[in-house]
């Protein structure tokens, strides 16, 4: 028989146990940080943010174990170096990332002003940029046909592909079952995600090209268009797109179309009433992504589009700029030599500002719309 | 508003495989008809071949005979949305459309077979169906909340309500209480029990007991082996199968000396 505390009064585990306070982990932080910098400024002679940063990391870990395993025992030590060396990593993680925001945030929005956003780069001359430098005008050009071709070239690339996207990834799940055509897609669709972006620009310059050729022959370079740049970003937009909603729809509980199935709804009616609805935050998240990826390219805009120095409303006629393509022209071939090359360098850094801030309010706007149209579970 | 339905020698395949062979059975109309028997003999397949469901799983295929008041519904030129909207179902675990509110959950069946309703007579079709599965007491104040919000018995007669409202003649239940507690599992046994005034009622159950409180007929489904087919055992009246059965094995099985 199992009896309690009469017959076993010697074995009194304990539940507790030493523990060290919360704020430990910051005061061991912020010490090695400081014993870090002070060693790097001592053997050094300046301070180093990068010899600092590793010998903090290391001094941290060994400190965290030293003081846990003298104090609260192996098992927590070991919980707790690892804890560190996870939260380091993410923290090392997020250094690229806000270090380049920083730089683009700081570069960009001294430079960027109304007037870069409102002007194009027409009549732009070297004499214009060297005033500027010499501190005797201000800064001339600015990139709003480069605004204006990304919008539209990306629009027009959207217009295309997420249709084309969305409905391929339909007939994968809905229809494809596991049939060739289906493996065939799901293959191709594998390959396609694999393209170098050039490549799909210049395979959209050729077919139009050839196209060109047949319409009015010897009409050279009429081929390159918006449109052309969005058929090529359309290329590497579908595959994104087939993937993301082809995942978002085999999560669509079977159940679901099942019951609807059983009322008596034809299929497509199940398809367009029910699964849309019900993944439709997703995809577009989905088809946010593809936007972002995209809508930076530089490479398939330039083979396509070429360069633009002014407004171009018409994506069907004549070149066009995208603002990752008037980045590269202006540190490439700035508009004045020298020394005052860094006018088109500043408005390169205003113009690189406007593409993440749009590429941010994009995902932004891809939160909130997946939030508002999410299936609800209130109750 | 009920169907008689007649199965005649019906077997079953998902591709090569024979899932169910030789059933024979004929269900009759305004009737509770339960089907019992061990996972995997073939009772759901069954079930799901009343409204050809089981199509929906790719490489099933029938052969045999389906009449409902003596039409095949295997026949040539039969589409299976028609047969659907005949015939009813609710499912093993209760799925309300997530995107809907209550009442756009009732009236899915309706509305997504391209009936226009008036403003009446929806908040008629919604009373009338949620009535008829005991929940518009519970849910007439929050119409317009998430069906998804509801407990899960509630979803469950939420569902029942969605399968009633577009008028269906026969009724599919597979498992329908096997995700509920007993209470929820009461409020739909007494739902069924007044279902069947108006239609022919089709269950599907591993509850030995509920089979035996709500339905008319009972018919026991059994396998031999893993990989062999599912037989229809026994059909017969639900007093005969539980208290004198003619089959040893559904003796064995009802009274849980089975294998």
């Amino acid at each position: 028989m199992l009896t309690t505390s009469d017959t076993t009064p010697s074995r009194s585990r304990s539940l507790t146990s030493k523990q060290l306070p919360k704020a430990t982990p910051w005061v061991i932080a912020v010490a090695s940080i400081i014993v870090a910098a002070g060693i790097s400024f001592l053997g050094l002679g300046r301070f180093s943010i990068t010899v600092t940063a590793v010998l903090a990391g290391a001094l941290n870990a060994i400190a965290v174990f030293a003081i846990s395993a003298a104090y609260e025992g192996r098992r927590k030590a070991v919980d707790r170096v690892a804890t560190t060396v996870v939260s380091s990593t993410f923290v090392l993680a997020c250094v690229p990332l806000i270090s380049l925001l920083w730089l683009t945030v700081s570069k960009g929005g001294a430079a960027l002003d109304l007037n870069l956003l409102s002007r194009t780069m027409l009549g732009m001359k070297g004499i214009l940029d060297q005033q500027y430098v010499a501190g005797e005008a201000g800064l001339a050009g600015g990139f709003y046909h480069a605004i204006v071709g990304t919008v539209l070239i990306t629009l027009a690339a959207c217009v295309i592909s997420i249709p084309v996207g969305v409905l391929a990834a339909i007939y994968l799940v809905e229809y494809a079952g596991k049939n060739k055509l289906g493996k065939a897609i799901t293959f191709l669709v594998d390959v396609m995600t694999g393209i170098p972006s050039i490549v799909a620009g210049l395979f959209a310059f050729a077919l139009f090209s050839t196209i060109a050729e047949l319409v009015m022959p010897a009409a050279a370079g009429v081929a390159k268009t918006g449109f052309t740049a969005a058929v090529a970003l359309s290329v590497l937009m579908i595959p994104i797109v087939v993937r993301n909603t082809e995942e978002i729809l085999r999560l669509v509980p079977m159940d679901l179309r099942e019951a609807s199935y059983a009322l008596g709804v034809p299929k497509w009616k199940t398809i367009v009433k029910i699964v849309l609805p019900t993944s439709v935050s997703g995809i577009l998240s989905g088809v946010t992504i593809a936007i972002a990826r995209v809508i930076g390219e530089t490479a398939p805009i330039m083979v396509t589009a070429g360069f633009a120095k002014t407004l171009n409303w018409n994506l069907f006629s004549g070149w066009m700029s995208t603002l990752p393509t008037y980045i590269y022209d202006s540190q490439l071939r700035p508009v004045s030599p020298g020394d005052a090359a860094i006018a088109s360098s500043e408005r390169a850094w205003a113009a690189a500002l406007v593409l993440v801030a749009l590429v941010m309010i994009l995902n932004l706007l891809a939160r909130v719309i997946a939030k508002v149209l999410a299936p609800k579970a209130g109750r | 508003m009920s169907k008689q339905i007649d199965i005649k020698d019906l077997n079953i395949y998902y591709g090569d495989f024979q899932a169910v062979e030789g059933v024979e059975m004929q269900i009759k109309p305004r009737s509770v008809t339960a089907f019992i028997g061990p996972s995997g003999c073939g009772k759901s397949t069954v079930l799901r071949t009343l409204n050809r469901m089981h199509e929906v799983i790719p490489g099933a295929s029938v052969r045999g005979e389906v009449l409902m008041d003596g039409s095949d519904i295997y026949g040539a030129g039969v589409d299976p949305v028609n047969v659907r909207r005949e015939v009813g179902m609710v499912f093993q675990r209760a799925n309300p459309f997530p995107t809907m509110s209550i009442k756009e959950n009732v009236l899915a069946g309706v509305r997504l077979n391209n009936k226009r309703l008036s403003k009446a007579e929806a908040d008629d079709l919604t009373e009338r169906a949620l009535r008829g599965a005991n929940l518009w007491n519970e849910v007439k104040d929050r119409l317009n909340l998430p069906g998804s919000g509801l407990s899960g018995g509630q979803q469950q007669r939420l569902c029942i309500a969605r399968a009633i409202a577009v008028e269906p003649e026969v009724l599919l239940m597979d498992e329908p209480c096997s995700a509920l507690d007993p209470i929820s599992t009461l409020a739909i046994e007494d739902l069924i029990n007044d279902l069947k005034d108006k239609y022919t009622v089709v269950i599907v159950t591993h509850n030995m007991q509920q089979a035996a409180r709500v339905s008319d007929k009972t018919a026991f489904f059994n396998i031999a082996g893993t990989g062999k087919p599912g037989k229809l055992i026994e059909f017969n009246d639900t007093s005969v199968i539980f208290s004198n059965p003619e089959k040893e094995e559904t003796e064995n099985y009802i009274s849980g000396r089975f294998g």
